[in-house]
C-alpha cells in the first residue's frame, strides 16, 4: 500500500476542502472497492482518501412525491436493491447493483464510486444513463449537475476537476408506461466484468407504440455509449422483429470495443447488439 | 507523505477494543499483524477471493478493502467470534461433518459469509446460497460439500 493518509468528512464543505488541500493525490473514499485496490497496486498515485461515507447527504435514498429519487453517491448497493421503491419502480437499478461484485463487495461499493472510477464496463453506468440519471457535484466552485452521459471521458477518467467528488445522483420518475432492463454478458453466472453490458429504457403507449427510448452499451468503447441510433430504429411504432433488429445493429455499429483478456473485438461487436435486442424485449415486458 | 499511526476504537466480537494501526494499513493487516486475529485470510488482497471476509456493521465485507481507520466505531465480527470457547458454532460443525473444507485458507471467509446468510435467511434455497457465496473461492475442496454444509446449519435435510 502506498503511504495513504485517511481523513474522514463530516460535511460536504469539508469534503471539499480536504480534496482541495490534498490535490492530486487525494481521492474520496465511499466504499473502497475500487480505490482500495488501485493505492495498493498502485495504478494511481494515492496519498489521502477523503471518508465521505459520514456525510448525510452522501449516504440514503430518499424517494420524492413525484416519484423522483435521489440517491446518495456512497449509497452501498445492498441498500439501494434492499429498497422496496426502488424495486418497485426502478428494478434496472436492482439488475445492475446485484450484480456489481459479490455479496461482500456489495456492501461496500455505490453507484456514485462505479460512476467516478468511470470503468469503460462499469455494470451501473448504462443503467444510469438510460434513466436520464443527473449527477450533483460538490466543489470550490459550488455545485453542479452533469447528466450521466457526459460524465466520463476516458477509460477511468470523468468531468471531475480537482477538488470536485458527486454527492448524490437525481433520478425523474418513470413516466406512464416506462420499462428498463440491464444485462451483462460475462462467461459464468456472477462475479466476473462485464465482456459487453446494456440497458434499455423505452414507453410504451396504450396502443403498444413505442414513444420514447434509450438504449446503453458498455465495454464496448473507452466510455459507456448512449446510442441513439437504437433508441431512433424503435421509435414511433410498435415493437417488431425488424425494428429490434434495427436497433441491435445500431449497436454493433456504434461499438469500437478493443480485444483483451475478456473478449475479442468481433466477440464484443456482436454481443452489443444481442444485449441490446434483450434489453429491449425485456423493457417492453416490464413497461407492459 | 508518510504514514503515521492511529488509534481505533471499535468492537469486535462483541469486545470493546482500541488497537495502534498504521494509518494506510487494511482492516485485514490490522486484525492480522496488529490485534492477533489471524482468522482473516490474504488471499487475492484485492477483492476477488472472500477469504479475508468479516462482518462489519452487520454486514459482510472484504477486509482487505477495508481501510483499519474506517473502522473507528465499527462493531466487526470475525470468525474467531463464532464458537462459544470450545464449542463450535452449528455451522462450524456441519463444515467438519460434511467434509467442506481441505486445506483450510478460504474456510473462516466462507464461515463468515454463510454465518451472515443464516442470520438474514434461515431457510435459504441452493440458488441463495451459491449466489451469497459466489464471492468466496475455493480451489481444493468444491462447493458442494460447502453448500450441503450451509444447508446442514439450516436444518435442511441433506443427501
Amino acid at each position: 500500500m502506498q503511504a495513504v493518509k485517511y481523513a474522514r468528512a463530516g460535511s460536504v464543505e469539508e469534503a471539499v476542502s480536504l480534496l482541495q488541500d490534498g490535490g492530486d493525490g487525494a481521492r474520496p473514499l465511499a466504499g473502497g472497492t475500487d480505490v482500495i485496490v488501485q493505492a495498493r497496486e498502485r495504478t494511481r498515485d494515492i496519498d489521502l482518501f477523503v471518508d465521505i461515507k459520514h456525510i448525510p447527504e452522501v449516504v440514503g435514498i430518499s424517494h420524492g412525491d413525484d416519484g423522483s429519487l435521489t440517491i446518495g453517491a456512497a449509497t452501498p448497493c445492498y441498500q439501494i436493491y434492499g429498497d422496496e421503491t426502488i424495486a418497485a419502480n426502478f428494478p434496472i437499478l436492482v439488475d445492475s447493483t446485484s450484480l456489481i461484485g459479490g455479496t461482500a463487495i456489495q456492501g461496500r461499493a455505490s453507484l456514485g464510486g462505479n460512476l467516478c472510477n468511470s470503468s469503460p464496463a462499469a455494470d451501473g453506468i448504462p443503467s444510469l444513463i438510460v434513466l436520464e440519471a443527473q449527477v450533483e457535484i460538490a466543489g470550490p466552485n459550488g455545485r453542479r449537475t452533469v447528466a450521466v452521459e457526459d460524465f466520463c471521458t476516458a477509460p477511468g477518467r470523468n468531468v471531475l476537476e480537482s477538488g470536485e467528488f458527486a454527492v448524490s445522483l437525481h433520478f425523474p420518475a418513470p413516466a406512464e408506461g416506462s420499462g428498463a432492463r440491464f444485462l451483462r454478458f460475462i462467461p459464468r453466472n456472477e462475479m466476473d466484468i462485464a465482456v459487453t453490458n446494456a440497458a434499455t429504457q423505452l414507453r410504451l403507449d396504450g396502443d403498444g407504440n413505442v414513444t420514447w427510448a434509450r438504449v446503453s452499451v458498455g465495454a464496448v468503447a473507452p466510455t459507456p455509449l448512449l446510442v441513439s441510433e437504437a433508441a431512433d430504429a424503435i421509435v414511433g411504432q410498435p415493437l417488431s422483429e425488424e425494428t429490434i433488429a434495427a436497433a441491435a445493429a445500431a449497436s454493433s455499429a456504434a461499438a469500437i470495443p478493443i480485444t483483451d483478456m475478456r473478449g475479442s473485438i468481433r466477440q464484443r461487436v456482436h454481443l452489443a447488439g444481442v444485449l441490446t435486442e434483450r434489453t429491449i424485449r425485456q423493457a417492453a415486458e416490464r413497461a407492459a | 507523505m508518510a504514514s503515521e499511526h492511529i488509534v481505533v476504537n471499535c468492537t469486535i466480537n462483541g469486545e470493546q477494543q482500541v488497537f495502534l494501526a498504521n494509518e494506510r494499513d487494511s482492516l485485514l493487516e490490522a486484525l492480522r499483524d496488529r490485534i492477533g486475529l489471524t482468522g482473516a485470510k490474504e488471499g487475492c488482497n484485492n477483492g476477488n477471493c472472500g477469504a479475508c471476509c468479516v462482518n462489519m456493521d452487520g454486514r459482510i465485507v472484504n477486509s482487505c478493502l477495508v481501510m483499519a481507520a474506517e473502522c473507528e466505531g465499527s462493531e466487526i465480527r470475525t470468525v474467531e467470534g463464532l464458537a462459544s470457547g470450545d464449542q463450535l458454532s452449528p455451522l462450524q460443525n456441519a463444515f467438519l461433518e460434511q467434509a467442506a473444507l481441505q486445506c483450510g485458507i478460504c474456510t473462516p471467509g466462507f464461515l463468515v459469509a454463510a454465518e451472515a446468510l443464516l442470520e438474514q435467511n434461515p431457510d435459504p434455497s441452493e440458488h441463495e446460497i451459491r449466489y451469497w457465496l459466489a464471492g468466496n473461492l475455493c480451489r481444493c475442496t468444491g462447493y458442494d460439500k460447502i453448500i450441503k454444509a450451509v444447508q446442514q446449519a439450516a436444518g435442511q435435510s441433506v443427501v
